[in-house]
């Protein structure tokens, strides 16, 4: 079964991703047929494992101030700043529509 | 034409009080220089890892108690996957799969006919309460095409809580949100101010027929002070309904509330269906509480969080301090409403009736009409009264001894409104407002009236 344009395009917008090539998409398809190997398996009545960490103790922390005020070392890694504020785009930049773009995708 | 029925759901996000962040050791503060409370995990520079702060945890378990919820012994983090400037590590961490408490309900109380004396009580039901992480804050700069952000709010803890669509109007939905202040602010969990966005609210909106399904909801977000929370969600509804009527659809669309013009808006930035790909927080494992039967024997006190002890320390409710109120002092039910409805006015009102001989019913209507109305009228809160209880008392006790009358009574406190530091008996003596008791005495100035008329 293979993984269809919509999805593959669907997929580059949610994790920024970008497939570049025929080689890449079939990567995924591969990685999808090993995970798939999973169903084999009968699971019924089996609550799912979502962390090997799940018999261990979850740490609390008590409620007391012991960082921050690093303002300085924090804004070196910006590329700009304007007075100590981090600088963005001015809203999310929209990745191009399917049809709009010129990537290996669309000549599939 | 058919009736339609609104239907309204609310999400209200509260920030939790507390020193330090939910996941990291920065402070919790408003109005701080930008990102001067910001820890390298609130910035999300890799290889730093969440640790879970307690007071949140109990500040939750505190909420759902109050409201309640069962409290879920388990719970799991997830996150919560969207791309925004003020979102560095790229998602939230939140409750999604199973939460810290759920299937809870709040009681609140609406004027029939804007008539105090008719209160009729509602209920709505409280689908679950999460903890999760504050985002950073965005300033947009639409003259240089950029935004500026501050992570100072990014990681402060949250409590999310979500009410079922069990209301169907603005007021309803402003009388659910006030209750709800209230009860945070009486548990400490949250100081619930609004206008410092410690309390948040987005309502889902959406119209029906009776009969009918439900409609397409709309969500309206951005509404921050009760009084909009009430006109958002009647635009909204009247949006809808004429939408509807004029043969249009209801998109499932996010709006934000515009205060200016008194109406909603499409978002920008929020176009489309979201899809977060949630997925277990794999940094950190269940949360695990206890009560009195399934404490631990060996482990630390400090990691331990026992929900039955918890509950035994709640302090009164609103609504039983109200019960209180009316049966320890013989006020009215719409009377406790107002003491409870201002901050401080409820132990003002207690503080007077414990100096003074004259009867709390008749008390009450001092401190509601006559304080609280020159409060509201000067904008001034309970605190900075310029009569204090002491005051108030002793002026009563001067009309309860018959020593002034009402009209003279009111008088005084028009002086004393001055805040020029007389007592109430200096302006009695100062404006000679004293009842005359001396039967002679009031012979006498009679006798000098009367004898005044026979000399025309």
């Amino acid at each position: 079964q293979k993984v269809s344009v919509e999805v593959l395009h669907h997929l580059e917008h949610l994790a920024l991703v970008d497939f570049r090539d025929s080689e890449g998409v079939e990567r995924l398809q591969k990685a999808i047929q090993f995970a798939d190997q999973l169903h084999e398996v009968n699971t019924d009545g089996v609550e799912p494992m979502d962390s090997v960490l799940e018999d261990r103790c979850l740490y609390l922390r008590e409620d007391d101030v012991t960082e921050g005020n690093c303002t300085k070392e924090l804004l070196k890694n910006a590329r700009e700043k304007v007075e100590e504020y981090f600088v963005a785009p001015p809203g999310n930049i929209p990745l191009p529509k399917l049809e709009e773009q010129d990537t290996f995708l669309q000549g599939s | 034409l058919a009736p339609w029925i609104p239907v309204v759901g609310l999400e209200i996000h509260a920030q939790i009080s507390s020193n330090s962040k939910l996941f990291s050791g920065s402070q919790v503060q408003f109005a701080a220089p930008p990102n001067s409370l910001v820890s390298f995990f609130d910035a999300s520079l890799p290889g730093t890892l969440p640790v879970l702060n307690r007071r949140c945890v109990e500040a939750a378990v505190m909420t759902g108690l109050a409201l309640n919820c069962s409290i879920n012994k388990k719970s799991l983090f997830d996150r919560k996957h969207y791309f925004y400037a003020d979102l560095p590590a790229g998602y939230q961490i939140t409750q999604q799969r199973v939460p810290i408490a759920v299937n809870g309900s709040l009681s609140y109380s609406l004027c029939i006919d804007n008539k105090m004396s008719q209160m009729v009580t509602k209920t709505v039901r409280i689908k679950q309460i999460q903890l999760e992480q504050d985002s950073g804050k965005s300033l947009h700069d639409d003259t240089r095409s950029q935004t500026l952000v501050d992570l100072n709010r990014a990681g402060v803890g949250l409590m999310e809580v979500v009410m079922e669509p069990d209301m169907c109007c603005g007021e309803e939905a402003a009388a659910a949100v006030r209750e709800l202040q209230l009860i945070l602010q009486t548990l400490g969990s949250s100081q619930a101010v609004m206008a410092e966005g410690q309390l948040r609210v987005d309502a889902n909106v959406s119209v029906h027929h009776p009969g009918e399904p439900y409609g397409v909801r709309t969500e309206v977000k951005n509404i921050n002070s009760m009084r909009f929370l009430a006109k958002a969600v009647d635009y909204e509804i009247q949006r809808q309904i004429e939408e509807l009527e004029n043969g249009g659809t209801i998109l499932n669309e996010t709006r934000a509330f515009d205060s200016k013009l008194g109406c909603t808006v499409p978002m920008r930035d929020k176009e489309g269906k979201q899809d977060y790909r949630f997925m277990p927080e794999p940094n950190l494992p269940p949360l695990i509480l206890y009560d009195a039967k399934s404490l631990p024997a060996n482990m630390n006190h400090q990691q331990v969080i026992n929900i039955d002890w918890i509950h035994e320390r709640l302090p009164d409710l609103p609504s039983v301090k109200r019960e209180k109120l009316v049966e320890q002092y013989g006020i009215l039910p719409e009377h406790s409403f107002t003491l409870l409805n201002e901050d401080g006015l409820a132990e003002f009102f207690e503080t007077v009736v414990k100096q003074t001989q004259m009867k709390p019913k008749k008390v009450i209507g001092w401190i509601l009409n006559d304080l609280l109305s020159y409060l509201k009228q000067h904008s001034l809160t309970v605190k900075e009264s310029p009569v204090s209880s002491f005051l108030l008392a002793d002026l009563l006790n001067l009309l309860e001894k018959k020593a002034i009358s009402s009209t003279a009574a009111k008088q005084v406190l028009v002086e004393l409104w001055k805040g020029e530091g007389k007592t109430p008996l200096e302006i009695v003596k100062e404006q000679k407002l004293e009842l005359l008791q001396d039967q002679k005495e009031l012979e006498q100035i009679c006798q000098a009236v009367i004898d005044g008329q026979e000399n025309e």
